[in-house]
């Protein structure tokens, strides 16, 4: 039976990974993750899982060892946040480029320097080019979704890559949300048994993985994740459909909301996502500006032609950015504006909220107010601003 | 039983395979084999990592790779990490019934992915007790990426990083002592050995696999292009070493230190340096007081075995 409870998002994914039931998970402390894994080695203690808890010594060896487990045909997680997944980048690329469907939870955190352990989404924006999927939650309930769901899209034949399940670090992580959670068993048959065509542990048909790969063949293996990164969209609609059938949420790539005769959208990732709709709606009532909301659940892939259809209608399109990348501006701005080439809709990038600054519903309100301004009057300078930032 | 007769040796399949791309000489492929050969018998099957590194570029060259055990390289750094992600996966699988068999698992690394970089790795694997063997091929620098120093690099040694020169002798720290770093982790069993005593090399990989828990083996590894010698005289280059007492070869198991070799007659390091062109430097008259540095060096860790090898028999018969 699906019942109700009251958990945190930390503890929701780490119900979702007890309910995954992975047979190895690697461990290793970092703010603000820490406590999911906390409450995992919980369970493993009180044998609710079959895994192999390993307490590594470093990110870099989590990770290490996550892909090791991976290619031995176990089921495998771990968890991380900001400077621990810096860490592991090196190992993010032999994740995905040995096709590990690991699932891996990551709290999201500011970079060093200043060192800081609040919310932004540097880290994982860093990572975006790793070979990862990335699903970003907008709350508890969508953090335990995902990472749910995330078992079943890395697994699928077609895919066989791995899945980052994006949440806000304290935002989510440290905030206690009534949510629902799915029934034990319903989630082990929802996600099946892992199949793995290959293993490290096949010792009558001997393979050698991670091989040395020069001109002759390398640029193939890329083009072969690039294919199966061109899959992955169907089979998030497909798994996010199922999941819907099971539980009465379904999901897709992306979340619109009131964005059918929405005059202004704001595009965005995460739980400020859930400001920007109480925002929207207060507008549209408050002031009669037809404000929408555009989530992405899924920053890679890029779900580019979905999006563009999404902002058709649009006016004028906000970007909220929790990231920036120096000399250039928001991530998700420019690879919004790279998708929309052509169209003549003007754009607007609002960084925000780096380090964890908090972004208020008036300062989203403030957004959607800007925006409407710089519409009527066609100024659209400077096109990167930054919210909440003190000169 | 496992046996290390060369005889019934030579009739087994052999586990890395010729046709790989080694240099002439390397004492690398000839550790490997004897590793492999003596850790799967008895029904125990070998999974392996392997560090980047020399063995990993001439050997896994795709689409072609020499090793008939699975293996997986991942990077420099992580072969230890990586050893133990299949060790957990093994352990979790079987204890689920969803694996049946042995396995003898083994990381190997380079001194560079051991002593350096993969050091923290290797480390932190020791010490969480998983049941592996790492191995390490010490050929004391950077050989795969030009012989640049490394922590296992011996003092006075010519590298392309730490070159002698007008006002430098070449390398002017001590090499690092990785076998007693590991020994201070409390594994069950350590050993250095060399691949000129091939019975004894493979006695200790059997010890090695058979003990449960985390062991280690620092082989000596020549390397013809970073050493600057002959690749014909590989192997009377790591008899020497036992004999000159640079590359002592001991055990020390459960805490007890046994020395497995002991020269009649200690040669002199003159011969060991002598022997190599990458030494040739500390001939010329402005060096040579270092050649008596590194004999009392050398001298003092000889003597500090053979004082730990008699305490550890006294104290044995003590308890006895």
């Amino acid at each position: 039976m699906a019942e109700n409870v009251a958990l945190t998002g930390n503890d929701s994914a780490a119900y979702a990974l007890r309910q995954i039931n992975p047979d190895v998970v690697a461990a290793y402390p970092i703010t603000p993750q820490t406590e999911l894994m906390h409450k995992f080695a919980a369970y493993v203690a009180d044998g609710e899982v079959d895994t192999e808890l390993v307490r590594v010594e470093s990110e870099h060896s989590a990770m290490s060892a996550t892909v090791a487990a991976s290619l031995s045909g176990a089921r495998a997680c771990t968890a991380t946040s900001a400077n621990g997944l810096a860490l592991m980048w090196e190992i993010l690329y032999i994740a995905s480029s040995t096709r590990c469907p690991i699932v891996m939870p990551v709290v999201n955190r500011a970079l060093s320097a200043p060192i800081n352990i609040h919310c932004d989404h540097s880290d994982t924006m860093g990572a975006r080019d790793s070979g990862w999927i990335q699903l970003y939650s907008e709350n508890c309930q969508e953090a335990y979704d995902n990472a749910v769901q995330a078992v079943r899209i890395a697994e699928h034949p077609d895919v066989r890559l791995p899945v980052m399940v994006c949440l806000d670090g304290f935002i989510l992580s440290h905030t206690l949300e009534g949510l629902e959670v799915n029934d034990d068993q319903d989630v082990k048959d929802f996600i099946g048994t892992l199949d793995r065509p290959d293993s490290l542990l096949n010792v009558d048909d001997p393979e050698t993985f991670g091989m040395f790969t020069l001109q002759n063949y390398y640029f193939e293996f890329k083009k072969q994740q690039v294919d199966a990164m061109e899959k992955v969209p169907a089979v998030i609609e497909q798994v996010g459909q199922e999941y819907g059938e099971l539980t009465g949420r379904s999901y897709g790539l992306l979340d619109p909301y009131r964005c059918e005769d929405a005059d202004i959208i704001l595009v965005g990732l995460g739980s400020t996502t859930g400001t920007a709709k109480q925002a929207a709606d207060d507008l549209r009532e408050e002031e009669g500006l037809k404000c929408g909301v555009l989530k992405l659940r899924t920053f890679r892939p890029f779900p580019a032609e979905q999006v563009c259809r999404v902002l058709s209608g649009a006016d004028i399109t906000g970007v909220l950015d929790r990231a920036v990348s120096f000399g250039l501006g928001g991530p998700l701005f420019h690879e919004l504006r790279s998708a929309r080439y052509g169209e003549t809709a003007p754009m607007i990038d609002f960084i925000y909220g780096l380090g964890g600054r908090d972004l208020s519903l008036d300062n989203v309100k403030d957004i959607f107010r800007s925006l409407a301004e710089a519409r009527d009057s066609g100024q659209t300078e400077p096109t990167t601003r930054f919210v909440g930032v003190r000169e | 039983m496992a046996t290390t007769s060369l005889k019934k040796l030579s009739d087994m399949p052999e586990l890395l395979t010729g046709g790989h791309a080694a240099c002439p000489g390397c004492g690398g492929p000839i550790i490997i084999r004897q590793v492999l050969l003596a850790a799967q018998q008895d029904g125990r099957k070998v999974v392996a990592s392997i560090s980047t590194g020399c063995m990993e570029v001439s050997t896994t060259i795709y689409p072609d790779s020499a090793w008939r055990v699975p293996i997986f390289h991942s990077a420099f750094e992580n072969s230890a990490a990586t050893i133990s992600g299949a060790e957990a996966a093994y352990r979790s699988l079987k204890r689920q019934g969803k694996y049946e068999g042995e396995i003898a698992f083994i990381a190997f690394g380079g001194d560079g992915g051991t002593y350096d970089i993969g050091f923290q790795s290797l480390s932190g694997a020791l010490e969480r007790g998983h049941n592996f063997t790492y191995v390490c091929y010490d050929n004391e620098a950077y050989m795969n990426t030009g012989i640049q120093r490394s922590g296992a690099t011996p003092k006075g040694a010519w590298t392309t990083t730490a070159p002698d020169g007008t006002v430098e002798p070449g390398k002017r720290e001590i090499k690092k002592d990785l076998t007693a770093i590991v020994a201070a982790h409390g594994v069950p069993y350590c050993a250095q050995a060399s691949p000129h005593r091939p019975r004894d090399l493979m006695r200790k990989v059997q010890k090695a696999v058979a003990t449960e828990g985390p062991c280690f083996l620092n082989i000596l590894s020549p390397c013809p292009r970073g050493w600057r010698h002959d690749p014909d005289v590989t192997i009377q280059l790591c008899k020497l070493a036992a004999d000159t007492c640079v590359w002592p070869l001991y055990e020390i198991e459960n805490g007890k230190l046994s020395i497995n070799y002991k020269p009649k007659e200690k040669k002199p390091v003159r011969e060991w340096l002598k022997s190599q062109q990458r030494f040739r430097h500390l001939f010329a008259p402005k060096n040579e007081h270092l050649i008596e540095e590194i004999q009392a060096e050398l001298d003092a860790k000889w003597g500090q075995l053979l004082a730990r090898e008699a305490f550890d028999n006294e104290q044995e018969q003590e308890s006895e």
